[in-house]
């Protein structure tokens, strides 16, 4: 494989793993959703806001990085999806910036709102947040309205040369059933790995109770909707692109053929999936098991990893345009240039050394699980 | 048909960019300084053991906190405001200035979220040199984190190590440490870090001059007056060292920016820095013959001298820099805006051209373009502009915000020095003209800081690029209306999180440190 193809491939898989790992993190949105519904007194809501929101921060940096990623290394999917389906990426921008604020300002004194409001703020961002992540996400694979025409960078009175083809600005995607089902897939499931780490971080009982119960739940709406979404990407049309003539068009059972002539990526997939089965399936059938988050976030980050894959390798178009089919995006029409995408990856070594420092300074702050005893100890 | 780019689109999303950025930096910069001086007191505290120390970096590590969460918040929108209001910028830009942002998330962002956490509630959980390692590591992640956002805006007003390809249309990376390590990056990283310990500063020392004026926590408020003031001092100084080095860059890479923060319209060898000065509010044109100043003190020969090192070089004005004609340094004729406008156009035909000649697989015709090109790119930008007087970014902003940083910033540094002293003489707490003066210089720092990002940004109009895309080459194709509404959503929202912020702040500085002497007693034996 010719080097730049090998870095567009790479960087790919780079950006596909920080989303991966967005959507595990999204397990803190998950538990926002959840603050009603698990903490029904003021001591069991501390309990749930102080375990997932010590961990907001990583969810917040993942998508900021993916962001930074995706601008550095195909910058042509940033310039037309972020500037194109407009009112999407500022809906999901300003349900981060409630969450940022509101896990800190909730319980603080003269926090001009009040603390429902923070909290209400913080479910809202829950419900929004990973809907929206999903249903946008689902465009990669369903496609979306806009034109790209380089030349226009030539007209001067008017040299935009992204273009988005309704009024809506990305809202449209929400009429796509199929989007939206991934949307709630993801919703669910932030729902699902949140019970999962509520389970694990906190140390109560009737929280444990609770969460293990309406795990039943979550977790059957999320594989519904999930199966749905899989069942429905491996039979429909796909988007192709011819490796000779980098014309792009639609191929019948497209992403079924990847994870077929892609075998690594379906057993990834095929892992993934086993591995949340089995974090939930334990979790549900045991009264004290509690690491089924671990299992269930591994495989959410092996899934997630293996459908973004197969939307951009294997010569697919991984931003489809419905508007215009040649303006659809590829790893080789939207990526950086060769010696950028060589530099930043030597940045990229940096990354195994990140990891390792989260896990060591995750694990030391939650080798003591939250209990009420530190909460009463907690100030405002 | 394609509709013509409608111009309130370019000023609503300047505004909006403008807001973003505003609010940001109202919250960033104590987080920089502020980060500083609670690991400075944790440190004492890791070395002598006494809770004192643990007490004052705990009480403002909390209001560090309260910060901290709004100036990410604004950050995250700044950062995709790239692409969702500036997606020409985006694509033309992208292969450069997309690098330092993902390095940014990469090596910065993850090492500040990650030690954040540990900071805040690792105090019985982790060992004490894990947690004096995870303070540093917070405050090290934010400067890192600023150093690659900074080699970004650097870049845009000194692009370097790129060049153009017109297969992609688009400037593509030719030297990454032309990028990182360019002088404009590294003046504008240290100036700007240096301006944040300033703010920083301000904010501990005014704060604890409060408790003195209110003769409360009177150890603590000492203690934290001496780490702050001489912390204060040194920025100021590196402060004035960057900011030299900063202004004599502008000079080289953005004359005009120079010409607006002096309002200087005709240039002359010897030119006189203007200390003080009042505009002439009646000057509406470069060209209009009235007068620029209606008064004004200027200090003979300087900006000569802080622009070239030379106390007799020759500076331009805005009315040399529009007409062009004058001798520049290396010994060139100054073409005039409108032969770069002319070029500016013979460039963006020439991409055209090539890019018809390329697609009829015409070489002869291919190369001819390329050479047109490649011969006027320098000019590229100017191709967009309608007008020269378009080129002029406005001048009374940039002039008096220019002052306004200099003037606060010296002020602060003489504060600083007089509160160091003091303090150390123990003679700090009986002054309490001073410590009203300290209260206040937080507005002061906060304005001076607001004040630099205007000159450098405001300084920079029309430009996205540098002599390469104008603002109103860079923007997304949106509505107008659009853009109004997430304007006034922005707006209302980040004003509503800013009082609760200063709220929040207020109530818990009402509250103080609690540091109780009896209890400290306890707990130091």
């Amino acid at each position: 494989m010719d080097t730049y193809i090998l870095l567009q491939h790479y960087w790919w898989f780079l950006v596909a793993l920080l989303g991966a790992l967005l959507v595990f993190l999204l397990f803190v949105q998950g538990g926002q959703s959840l603050l009603f519904t698990i903490g029904k007194t003021e001591m069991q809501q501390k309990m749930l806001l102080n375990s997932t929101g010590r961990k907001w921060e990583f969810t917040f940096t993942t998508l900021v990085t993916f962001g930074g990623a995706f601008f550095a290394s195909f910058p042509l999917f940033y310039s037309t999806s972020f500037g194109g389906a407009y009112w999407v990426w500022v809906l999901i921008l300003l349900c981060f910036v409630l969450q940022a604020v509101s896990y800190e300002y909730q319980a603080k004194k003269g926090n001009l709102l009040g603390k429902k409001t923070y909290r209400v703020f913080l479910w809202l961002n829950g419900v929004l947040g990973p809907v929206l992540i999903g249903t946008a996400v689902g465009t990669f694979f369903n496609g979306a309205n806009f034109i790209v025409n380089k030349e226009q960078l030539t007209v001067a009175f008017n040299p935009v040369i992204s273009t988005w083809a309704t009024p809506w600005h990305g809202l449209e995607a929400a009429l796509v059933v199929w989007n939206v089902c991934l949307g709630l897939a993801v919703f669910f499931l932030s729902r699902v790995l949140s019970l999962l780490y509520f389970v694990n971080n906190i140390d109560d009982t009737e929280i444990q109770h609770k969460s293990r119960r309406q795990l039943r739940w979550d977790a059957a709406l999320f594989l519904v909707f999930f199966l749905v979404f899989v069942g429905h990407l491996l039979v429909q049309e796909g988007f192709a692109v011819n490796p000779e003539t980098k014309e792009v068009f639609q191929e019948p059972f497209k992403y079924l053929t990847n994870f077929l002539e892609m075998p690594v990526v379906l057993a990834v997939l095929l892992v993934g999936v086993v591995g949340v089965l089995f974090g939930i399936g334990k979790t549900v059938f045991s009264a004290t098991w509690k690491k089924g988050i671990w299992f269930a976030g591994a495989g959410t980050v092996f899934t997630v990893l293996a459908l973004l894959l197969c939307a951009g390798w294997n010569n697919t178009a991984y931003y489809p345009s419905l508007t215009d089919l040649q303006s659809s995006l590829t790893l080789e029409n939207s990526s950086s240039s060769f010696f950028t995408l060589k530099t930043m990856s030597y940045v990229s070594i940096f990354i195994p050394f990140v990891l390792a420092y989260i896990v060591y300074a995750w694990r030391a702050l939650d080798l003591r699980k939250i209990n009420r005893k530190e909460m009463e100890e907690l100030e405002d | 048909m394609i509709e013509t780019i409608d111009s309130s689109l370019i000023d609503w999303s300047r505004a909006q960019f403008a807001l973003t950025a505003i609010y940001h930096w109202l919250f960033v910069p104590i987080t920089l300084g502020l980060g500083i001086v609670q690991a400075v007191m944790e440190t004492i505290y890791y070395k002598t053991g006494d809770v004192f120390w643990k007490k004052t970096a705990q009480f403002w590590m909390k209001l560090f906190g309260i910060n901290f969460a709004i100036g990410v918040a604004t950050g995250l929108i700044l950062e995709f405001e790239f692409g969702t209001n500036w997606s020409n910028y985006s694509w033309f830009v992208g292969d450069i200035f997309g690098a330092p942002l993902a390095i940014e998330g990469i090596v910065a962002f993850f090492m500040e979220a990650t030690f954040i956490a540990v900071m805040f509630f690792g105090w019985n959980k982790v060992s004490k040199g894990f947690h004096l390692t995870s303070t540093w590591l917070t405050i090290v992640g934010a400067t890192i984190s600023a150093f690659w956002i900074l080699v970004a805006n650097a870049w845009m007003q000194y692009p370097a190590g790129m060049q153009f390809n017109p297969d992609t249309v688009r400037n593509e990376m030719a030297s990454f440490w032309s990028v990182a390590l360019s002088p404009v990056a590294l003046n504008k990283f240290l100036h700007t870090v240096f301006s944040g310990w300033i703010i920083g500063s301000a904010f501990v020392v005014g704060i604890a001059s409060w408790y003195l004026l209110k003769k409360r926590e009177q150890r603590f408020a000492l203690a934290s007056v001496k780490v702050g003031a001489i912390f204060g001092a040194l920025a100021c100084i590196l402060s004035i060292v960057t900011g030299d080095g900063s202004a004599h860059q502008v000079a080289q890479k953005q004359p005009m920016k120079l010409a607006a923060m002096e309002g200087l319209y005709e240039g002359s060898n010897g030119a006189g820095l203007v200390g003080v000065g009042v505009l002439n509010p009646a000057k509406k044109a470069y060209d209009d013959g009235k007068e620029a100043f209606l008064c004004k003190i200027e200090i003979p020969l300087m900006l000569s001298f802080f622009a070239e090192r030379d106390l007799d070089a020759y500076v331009p004005g805005i009315t040399n820099i529009i007409e062009g004609g004058y001798t520049q340094k290396d010994g060139s004729t100054a073409l005039s805006a409108a032969e770069k406008m002319a070029r500016g156009k013979l460039a963006i035909q020439a991409l055209a051209d090539y890019r018809e000649a390329a697609k009829a697989k015409n070489d002869s015709l291919t190369q001819q373009a390329r050479a047109a090109l490649d011969a006027n790119f320098n000019y590229f930008g100017y191709g967009y502009v309608n007008n020269p007087s378009d080129l002029i970014p406005p001048v009374s902003l940039t002039f008096y915000a220019f002052r306004l940083m200099v003037i606060f910033g010296g002020l602060l540094l003489l504060l600083f020095l007089v509160a160091a002293y003091l303090s150390y003489r123990n003679r700090f707490e009986g002054k309490r003209w001073l410590q009203w003066s300290c209260l206040i210089s937080i507005f002061a720092a906060i304005a001076a800081g607001q004040a630099g990002w205007v000159v450098a940004e405001v300084g920079r109009q029309p430009w996205a690029i540098q002599d390469i895309l104008p603002v109103s080459a860079a923007i997304s194709n949106l509505s107008t209306a659009s853009v109004q509404v997430t304007f006034f959503i922005f707006l209302a929202l980040f004003t509503i999180l800013l009082i609760a912020e200063l709220k929040i702040m207020l109530n818990a500085i009402k509250k103080g440190p609690e540091i109780n002497p009896s209890t400290l007693q306890q707990l130091n034996n």
